[in-house]
């Protein structure tokens, strides 16, 4: 018996305490949790806004909600998880209001293909990331990505730059796990398709 | 296996998540057909930049990682209490 409560307690994620301890009034508690997921929500909040004040303003909105919403967290689900998922919604709310649009959602644009097809087939060089300064390969990254649909955006850095499993990025999402795989395939080729123009090798000679 | 199934079976190989006998057959195309092998290549290419440089590029500075965590809680003291 002692065994079995062993091996259920090793089980408890440690954010389970933290937020139980914060839904008590513990504010610590709640300061901890900020402490270990501002960095993350403020990356994913930039990635899809593609805007830093706005990521900064997102960083401040989740955590809020979270705090006000934290009795509604039933731990169904890890609390990072729960937590990624009310970023993404206020950076697509954000999205909207900056366009004055009611367009942005998850499934903007999604259904198109154009980029999916891959039409590229040149060798990219062996090492493309020393090709360029640091400066200058963040400044191709980001006008890369920042072409991409949101929804595509938020499945690719979810899964692939913060990396998340497939099932956490449909929860956070509110997608089927399917369609996160479709949709993380569209984005990788997309991103590859964009990418090819500054990483390949031109006539077979490295930059 | 055609292009195209190829592609549609790239998620899982690239997720470790295909298993036999998809797993030869994603192999053999992939010896079989260099646009293929190329896109693979490039594509495991482009999730490992961003995965490198764009975790340190929206870095947050500890100071206004300070501001912001003040600022929330402040928030959150004017806010209504969590409640069980």
């Amino acid at each position: 018996m002692a065994a079995i409560q062993s091996t259920a307690t090793e089980e408890i994620h440690p954010d389970v305490a933290l937020v139980e301890r914060a839904k008590g009034g513990d504010e610590a508690a709640f300061e901890q949790l900020i402490r270990q997921y501002d960095r993350q929500i403020f990356r994913i909040a930039r990635h899809i806004t593609q805007n830093k004040e706005d990521a900064e303003d997102i960083v401040q909105d989740t955590f809020l909600k979270a705090y006000q919403k934290l009795h509604q967290f039933q731990g169904n689900s890890k609390f990072y998880t729960w937590l990624v998922r009310i970023a993404v919604n206020e950076s697509l709310m954000r999205l909207r209001k900056r366009r004055n649009s009611k367009t942005v959602s998850m499934d903007e644009d999604v259904q198109t293909e154009e980029g999916s097809v891959p039409r590229d087939f040149a060798d990219w060089t062996p090492d493309p990331e020393q090709q360029y300064g640091q400066g200058e390969l963040g400044e191709i990254l980001r006008k890369t990505i920042a072409g991409l649909p949101p929804g595509f955006r938020s499945v690719f850095t979810l899964r692939d730059v913060e990396n998340l499993s497939t099932e956490e990025t449909a929860e956070a999402l509110g997608l089927s796990v399917p369609a996160v795989k479709s949709r993380l395939l569209r984005a990788r080729l997309q991103l590859r398709e964009r990418l090819s123009k500054y990483m390949k090798v031109k006539d077979g000679v490295s930059k | 296996m055609t292009c195209t199934e190829f592609l549609a079976k790239m998620t899982d190989y690239f997720d470790g998540t295909a298993v036999e006998p998809l797993l030869t057959e994603i192999r053999t195309h992939m010896a079989e057909c260099s646009h293929c092998e190329v896109t693979v290549n490039t594509t495991q290419q482009t999730i490992h930049i961003y995965r490198n440089q764009e975790i340190y590029a929206y870095e947050l500075p500890e100071t206004l990682r300070d501001k912001m965590r003040a600022a929330i809680m402040e928030k959150c003291r004017c806010s209504k209490p969590p409640r069980r």
